[in-house]
């Protein structure tokens, strides 16, 4: 070490021991509550993530990581509403298709370079490039993005993206289709700018701690796959001032079990609580296990072509099948963890969204159950009729496992419906699935933006996603008007409508977090149904 | 005896080829790919992601061109599922982590499981026999997948004297449990070995000699006994080595050591296909190597052996 680095070194030891002597007896500068002189946030994450890179990352664990990072036109505030990133704000032009980004001045990279228009001018080409070959390049397309289908098709050049810098700190992008919720996928981290320099420096291992450069309120320090990562404030960020949470560590764990161990050893701030134990760890843990909803659904996908059976096809036995599943059972008793019984596609908590009447929904479960067999009857199946059998396939997990079992159970009792189950790993499942060569598959989807129709469009023709191939002309008809409507909710409500009837998925529950949360962690966003949440506006209090 | 090693070593050659064959033969028999999701990939992507691995190759000429580039350059290619990082990184990262909590593994398990068989032999049918033979018994029936968690709730959880998981550079205090999750059961296996083996050489001929000279117990033992009685738990310490230091999956799970067994795993489930050829490959050339060894210890140990 040189005279030099060492004198660097010292400075910055004093430095560390100065901020960790002020933090001894600080006190939060809003609420005044006196703050924790260790301000380290441990938290559990399922497995190693595939990618830092905001362009390549695919999951949501990594998701999280690349939030405290780096740092999007916009960030999400405690309930999901929109509050300024790197830009200042935006404007929108008449006909809905030009938004201008204005960006501050103050955002600086983690090597000190100003955080430019360019930099995501860069970025979001870099998205929809082929050759970056990223598996989350189709959100370009989601995004509207003027070219962004041919570009991703290979028919025209990334330069051709309707994104453009008109000086270092105006950024605008151009779009095909008027977007509600356009400024809401800017929160998104495959918008993230990136730093070009550094990814041609570097190639591949430009995401690596000592080759990365980043602009969010957090800089990578330590990097050890599937064991840990660590993160630490980035002196550069322009809010640090306001950061609190010095740093963060993410553990690999991938037995939810042991996490939940290490968690009460008093090792972790935060773990997921294993399907079935919320009740128990509420009554003991009150102030620490928390349970609140996240924007996804949980359904089953009926093979509606004609690799499936004939007896799917028709709709009373779909109508049959759905009314005979206990919900209230599944959420309450296998799942026990603040989940949500589901008669629609849609989250319930989706931001401008209101769960419309069905009428399975009101019913009570005796009703339902009456109703499914003589819906039975009538198709000529069950008990009364031709005997019925299906096989419901889901990628192998007790919780889903144990819903298919309880599932089962009851189209036995209620409608003599036999089922059997077959569970495949994950690869060979999406094979499977993504095939039609299933007959009810279990599915579950999660919200990309805080919005109805990120859910009702994978039941549209045509989409990537429409496991079981439904095709219904008036819905598609009515997302394609929901996306220039200026209050597109009525179509939303027909929508589900359509989708209550013809079931072309069985909805079973609405999805909830179900946290063990330290509780001396203040502010942890539990209003974002998205979940997404940011390490610098979290801290610690003393115990 | 050098002639021997040669042979055997020219032998190894064309097994880790066919290793390599049936291993790329299962693994692109298994349905999906590395880069399928429940998202699918538009086609250009997709066509993208393959060029850029060499997937949109024949199967025959991936396979050449992988093992070329292993044997001439021993570039083991890019993790498909790690976009940061090559399977040598992958590894180089792993391998210490295992290796380290293996090695100290075996040593536990050769000391007390050597320890133990030959206390019951020599106490034989005695309260010390007993002892041992249930502790052994005890330490079989008890996997590691059910030895982690109780060991991680009480000496963690309850007492709070060791951490319940991670490595952290392999401090001590984290390699600790680890070891003894691993090393239980291969302990109990090596003191049954032993106490059979001891049993049947204590009752042979040159021993009654020994004892009839009037030679004191301990010379017995550690001078005429322990060397031929070693010979079955040598055989039985090879495999069980190189088991040891090329990755319980059910340690580096249950511990998250970032240990390579964690990565073998993962790989096989997003098929990460390099990834999962890079660990077969060590591993079987970690066994071929271990198993030579051991032949070669057969004969210094036993001089009726010749190769």
């Amino acid at each position: 070490m040189s005279i030099k680095a060492t004198l660097l070194a010292s400075g910055a030891a004093v430095l560390i021991g100065l901020s960790g002597a002020v933090y001894a007896q600080a006190t939060h500068p809003v609420s005044g509550e006196a703050l924790a002189a260790d301000q380290t946030f441990t938290y559990r994450i399922l497995d190693e993530f595939p990618s830092f890179d905001p362009q390549l990352a695919e999951d949501v664990s990594g998701g999280e990581i690349i939030r405290d990072l780096w740092e999007g036109l916009m960030n999400q505030d405690a309930d999901g509403n929109l509050e300024p990133g790197v830009a200042t704000g935006y404007t929108v032009s008449d006909d809905k298709l030009v938004y201008t980004f204005t960006l501050r001045d103050t955002a600086k990279w983690s090597n000190g370079d100003p955080v430019t228009a360019n930099d995501f001018v860069y970025a979001w080409r870099r998205a929809a490039d082929p050759v970056t070959a990223s598996e989350y390049a189709w959100f370009m397309e989601l995004m509207s993005l003027q070219n962004a289908s041919e570009i991703l098709a290979g028919e025209m050049a990334p330069d051709t993206l309707g994104v453009r810098a008109v000086d270092d700190l105006t950024f605008e992008v151009t779009i095909t289709q008027p977007l509600p919720y356009f400024a809401q996928m800017t929160t998104h981290f495959t918008t993230f700018p990136t730093h070009q320099a550094t990814i041609e420096a570097h190639g591949d291992q430009w995401t690596r701690p000592e080759n990365i450069v980043s602009n969010g309120a957090y800089v990578l320090t330590e990097h050890i796959p599937a064991e840990r990562s660590v993160r630490s404030r980035n002196p550069m960020y322009w809010d640090n001032e306001n950061t609190i949470i010095e740093t963060v560590v993410a553990l690999v764990i991938n037995d939810e079990n042991q996490a939940l161990t290490r968690y009460l050893a008093g090792e972790l701030d935060r773990t997921e609580v294993p399907a079935g134990q919320y009740p128990r760890l509420a009554e003991e843990y009150p102030d620490e296990a928390l349970s609140f909803p996240l924007l996804c659904s949980y359904y089953y996908n009926v093979n509606l072509t004609d690799t499936g059976p004939e007896a799917l096809q028709d709709v009373r036995v779909r109508q049959a099948l759905s009314m005979a599943i206990d919900r209230d059972i599944i959420v309450n008793n296998v799942l026990a963890g603040g989940q949500v019984p589901a008669y629609t596609l849609t989250h319930w908590a989706t931001a401008g969204f209101e769960v419309p009447e069905v009428a399975a929904a009101a019913m009570t479960q005796e009703e339902r159950n009456a109703a499914a067999v003589a819906l039975m009857d009538e198709a000529g199946y069950g008990t009364n009729g031709a005997p019925l059998s299906v096989e419901i396939l889901y990628n192998t997990s007790e919780a889903h496992q144990s819903v298919a079992v309880a599932i089962g159970q009851m189209w036995k009792q209620t409608l003599g419906v036999d089922s059997t189950l077959a569970n495949q790993e994950w690869q060979t499942f999406l094979e499977a699935r993504g095939n039609q060569n299933y007959e009810l598959a279990r599915a579950g989807w999660c919200g990309d933006y805080n919005e109805a129709s990120t859910f009702i469009d994978i039941v549209t023709t045509g989409s990537g996603y429409n496991d079981s191939k439904f095709s219904n002309a008036d819905l598609d008809a009515l997302m394609v008007e929901a996306k220039t409507s200026d209050d597109p909710l009525p179509l939303y409500t027909q929508a589900e409508q359509i989708i209550a009837t013809e079931l072309p998925i069985l909805p079973v529950y609405h999805y909830a977090s179900v946290y063990m949360l330290n509780d001396a962690i203040q502010n942890w966003p539990v209003n974002n149904v998205q979940q997404n949440w940011y390490s610098r506006d979290i801290y610690k209090i003393a115990e | 005896m050098y002639s021997y090693i040669f042979r055997r070593l020219a032998v190894a050659v064309p097994t880790i080829l066919i290793l390599i064959v049936l291993s790329f033969m299962l693994m692109f028999a298994a349905p999906g790919g590395p880069f399928n999701s429940d998202r699918p990939l538009s086609p250009t992507v997709m066509a993208n992601i393959e060029a850029r691995y060499g997937l949109d190759q024949p199967y025959w000429k991936q396979m050449w061109d992988y093992t070329v580039n292993v044997v001439t350059r021993f570039d083991f290619g890019p993790s498909f599922q790690y976009r940061d990082r090559t399977v040598n990184d992958v590894i180089s990262q792993g391998f210490p982590v295992t290796l380290t909590y293996g090695f100290w593994s075996f040593v536990v398990a050769v000391i007390f499981g050597l320890a133990l068989g030959i206390m019951a032999a020599i106490r034989h049918n005695s309260w010390l026999d007993y002892l041992a033979v249930g502790i052994s018994i005890g330490a079989q029936v008890l996997p590691n997948f059910v030895m982690a968690p109780i060991l991680v709730l009480v000496f963690t959880l309850w007492l709070g004297w060791l951490p319940g998981g991670g490595w952290n550079g392999g401090q001590w205090e984290y390699v600790i449990l680890p070891v003894v999750a691993l090393s239980t059961s291969y302990m109990a296996s090596i003191a049954r070995i032993m106490r059979s083996s001891m049993l049947e050489v204590m009752n042979a001929g040159f021993i009654r000699t020994a004892r009839a000279k009037g030679l004191p117990m301990y010379r017995i033992i550690m001078r005429h006994a322990l060397k031929p009685a070693l010979l079955p738990v040598l055989s039985y310490l090879g495999p069980a080595f190189v088991s040891m230091i090329t990755g319980s999956v059910i340690i580096d799970v249950y511990f998250s050591t970032g240990g390579i067994g964690q990565f073998f795993v993962n790989s096989a489930f997003s098929r990460d296909y390099s990834v999962i050829m890079g660990i077969t490959i060590l591993v079987g050339v970690l066994t071929i190597l271990f198993n030579l060894v051991v032949d070669v210890l057969y004969a210094w140990i036993d001089p009726k052996i010749r190769y």
